[in-house]
C-alpha cells in the first residue's frame, strides 16, 4: 500500500469541488484533490492509502467526498482527527478511516500495511524503526459496516431477511 | 443526575429518562429534511434498489434550493428528478424555489423545541436555534433514516459558550461566531454539542440565533443549541407553530460540560481571511483590503435581519465605484418582507444587484464570483475555490461589514456608518 501524504484541514470542497457536484460519481472523482495534488485522481492505484493531517474532511455533508475515494480504490484514510460528519459518511459509504495520533510520522510514497480490527499500522520501508503505530479503537458496528461495503449493502441484507 | 439540553433532547428521542455522554444510542427521528442535491437524486435510486419505502412521509421535508434556478442541463436533470420524485411519492411538504432549506423549513413551522431532526446538509445545526437537536448527515445515512425512522448517535459532551454583556450596534452574531472560530478552530467543537448562552445570546433575535447555530458546522460541532424562550415561542407562533413547549428544554444549572466565557460588549467586527473560516482577525487589525465583490447571501447571512443590517449601513449611500454588491435573500418570504419594508428598494438604490433566493454563489453553484477577484461575503465558508473561482480571495464578515465594505470599496468597520 502506497501512501499519498496530504496536509491538515483537507476540506470536502477539495475532495469534490462544488462545480463538479452536478456530475456522476466518476466525473466527480476525476476532480478529486485537483487543487492540492493535481496528479492524484489519475495516479492513485487500488489499495493506496491517504495519510493526512488533522481535521480531514471538514466542510460539507456531501458524502461523495468519501465515495470518490472508494471509487478510486483508496483502501483507507489515516489521520489524527476527522470532521465528525465526514467520519459518519465514510463508514456509511464503505471507506475505512483510521484515527492515528502519530500519522505525521508516515511519509509520502512510503509503503505501509494495517490491521483495522487490531488498530495497528506497520511501516514497511527502511527507517521505519520504532514498531507499529497505534490507532484509536473503532466501534465494532462501524467496522462491520465498512467490511460490508457500507450501509446500503447492510440495509439490503436486512430487508431481504424474511 | 443534572443533564445538559443536548442530553435531554437525545434522551427524549431514544425513550430514556437520562443518557450519559459517550454512550451510543438509537434515536427516533421527528423530522428528516433534504434538498435537491443531497436528496432525491441520491435517495430515489437507492430506495428503488432496495424496494423500500419512506417510513413516514409526513416527517419528511424536501427543499429544492441548490440547483435553482436551473443554469444548465445538469441542473435541469437534477431538479427534474426531485420534482418527479416528490410527485410520485406524494410528499406533503415540498418547498420548490422558495429559498434555502435551513431558513425555509423553520419558516414553514416544521421545527419546534424538543424535536430530534436530521438534515441532508452540513448546516443543519441551524435547527438548534429553536431548541431542537438537529444535525447534518450524508445521503446514504439519510436513506437509513427515511427507511427505518431511526439513527444512531454517540451522546455528546457539551461546550457552554457563555456571552455576557450586550453587543455594540453594528456587531452581530456572525462576529461572535467568527471570534469563537478564531479561538477554537474549525474542528474545535470535536463533533460534540455547543450551547450558546448568557445575556448576549438571550438578547439575540431568532435569525441571529440561527446564524450562531448554523456556523456550529464550521466549529465542527454536531449540534449548536440555544435554549428556547419567549422569543422562540413568539417567533414560532408567527410562523404557524402553536402549542410549543419550551420549559423542559434547558440545561440544568450544574450540568456537566466545558465552560467558556466571552464578553459581548467589547467585541469588535470580525473577519475571516482566505482560505479558512477560522483564519480570523478583528476588522481594526486588518491591512487595507480593497474588494471587487460584496456578497450578501446564504442561510448564514441573508435572512431578513441580515438584509435589515445591510440596509442600515447603506441607507442614503452608494456603493463604491468598481465594486459589485450582490444580494441573494435567504428565502422568498424574507425577500417579500424586505420588499414591504422598503429594504430591497434601498439596497437597489445603493447599487445592489438582486439574485434569486437559492444557495447560489455560496456553494459555487452560481457563476457570480469572477476569477481573481477579492470578495467580502456574509456566507459561512471561504475554502479555496468554494465560491466557484479557485483564484478568488474570499473574506467572511457580517452583513454589516459586507455592506460597509461595499460602500468603501475596502473592508470596513460598519460602526463608522451607524448612529
Amino acid at each position: 500500500m502506497r501512501v499519498w501524504k496530504l496536509p491538515a484541514d483537507v476540506d470536502t470542497d477539495q475532495l469534490v469541488p462544488g462545480q463538479a457536484m452536478k456530475l456522476e460519481l466518476a466525473g466527480m472523482a476525476s476532480h478529486c484533490l485537483q487543487a492540492l495534488r493535481p496528479e492524484f485522481a489519475r495516479g492513485v492505484r487500488a489499495g493506496d492509502v491517504i495519510v493526512a493531517g488533522p481535521h480531514f474532511g471538514i466542510g460539507s455533508s456531501r458524502e461523495q467526498a468519501a465515495s470518490v475515494l472508494v471509487h478510486l480504490g483508496v483502501a483507507a484514510v489515516i489521520a489524527p482527527s476527522y470532521s465528525g460528519l465526514y467520519f459518519r459518511n465514510a463508514f456509511n459509504v464503505g471507506l475505512l478511516l483510521l484515527t492515528c495520533p502519530q500519522a505525521r510520522l508516515i511519509e509520502d510514497g512510503e509503503a505501509i500495511a494495517f490491521n483495522a480490527r487490531a488498530g495497528r499500522i506497520t511501516r514497511l520501508g527502511a527507517g521505519a524503526a520504532g514498531g507499529d503505530l497505534v490507532c484509536e479503537p473503532i466501534p465494532g458496528f462501524l467496522l462491520d459496516m465498512v467490511e460490508a461495503g457500507g450501509l446500503l449493502p447492510q440495509l439490503k441484507k436486512r430487508l431481504e431477511k424474511p | 443526575m443534572p443533564q445538559t439540553l443536548a442530553q435531554k433532547l437525545v434522551a427524549a428521542a431514544c425513550g430514556r429518562s437520562q443518557v450519559r455522554p459517550g454512550e451510543i444510542v438509537t434515536c427516533r427521528v421527528d423530522l428528516a429534511m433534504f434538498h435537491d442535491s443531497s436528496g432525491p437524486r441520491r435517495l430515489k435510486p437507492m430506495l428503488d434498489e432496495l424496494g423500500a419505502k419512506i417510513w413516514d412521509r409526513d416527517k419528511v421535508v424536501l427543499v429544492i434550493d441548490h440547483y435553482v434556478p436551473e443554469a444548465d442541463d445538469d441542473a435541469r436533470r437534477i431538479v427534474r428528478i426531485a420534482r418527479d420524485w416528490a410527485a410520485e411519492q406524494e410528499l406533503p411538504h415540498v418547498y420548490d424555489s422558495q429559498g434555502i432549506c435551513h431558513v425555509v423549513v423553520p419558516q414553514g413551522g416544521h421545527i419546534r423545541p424538543g424535536m430530534f431532526c436530521v438534515g441532508g446538509d452540513s448546516h443543519s445545526p441551524t435547527g438548534g436555534a429553536f431548541g431542537a437537536y438537529m444535525f447534518g448527515i450524508g445521503a446514504t445515512e439519510m436513506l437509513g433514516a427515511v427507511i427505518t425512522g431511526e439513527i444512531w448517535l454517540q451522546v455528546p459532551h457539551t461546550f457552554f459558550m457563555r456571552w455576557s454583556g450586550r453587543l455594540m450596534h453594528g456587531v452581530s452574531a456572525k462576529d461572535m461566531m467568527l471570534s469563537m472560530l478564531g479561538r477554537f478552530g474549525m474542528n474545535g467543537g470535536q463533533y460534540q454539542a455547543v450551547e450558546y448562552c448568557g445575556e448576549a445570546v438571550q438578547a439575540l433575535s431568532i435569525a441571529e440565533r440561527m446564524t450562531l447555530c448554523n456556523m456550529s458546522a464550521e466549529l465542527g460541532a454536531q449540534v449548536g443549541l440555544v435554549a428556547p424562550d419567549d422569543i422562540t415561542r413568539q417567533w414560532l407562533r408567527a410562523h404557524g407553530a402553536f402549542d410549543v413547549q419550551t420549559e423542559p428544554w434547558h440545561s440544568d444549572e450544574d450540568a456537566p460540560g466545558e465552560r467558556h466565557e466571552f464578553d459581548a460588549s467589547t467585541l469588535s467586527p470580525q473577519v475571516a481571511l482566505p482560505h479558512s473560516p477560522a483564519n480570523v482577525r478583528a476588522v481594526d487589525d486588518l491591512e487595507p483590503t480593497r474588494i471587487d465583490v460584496a456578497y450578501i447571501g446564504a442561510c448564514t447571512g441573508a435572512k431578513l435581519d441580515d438584509l435589515r443590517a445591510a440596509a442600515q449601513v447603506l441607507a442614503g449611500r452608494r456603493i463604491a465605484d468598481g465594486v459589485s454588491l450582490l444580494v441573494a435573500p435567504a428565502s422568498v418570504r424574507d425577500a417579500q418582507a424586505a420588499e414591504r419594508e422598503g429594504i430591497l428598494h434601498l439596497l437597489r438604490e445603493a447599487g445592489a444587484v438582486m439574485l434569486p433566493s437559492a444557495c447560489g454563489a455560496c456553494a459555487g453553484y452560481g457563476a457570480a464570483i469572477p476569477e481573481g477577484s477579492t470578495v467580502i461575503s456574509s456566507t459561512a465558508r471561504n475554502f479555496k475555490g468554494r465560491m466557484g473561482a479557485a483564484t478568488a480571495h474570499v473574506y467572511l464578515g457580517s452583513p454589516y461589514t459586507v455592506a460597509a465594505s461595499a460602500a468603501c470599496g475596502r473592508i470596513a468597520d460598519a460602526r463608522e456608518f451607524l448612529p
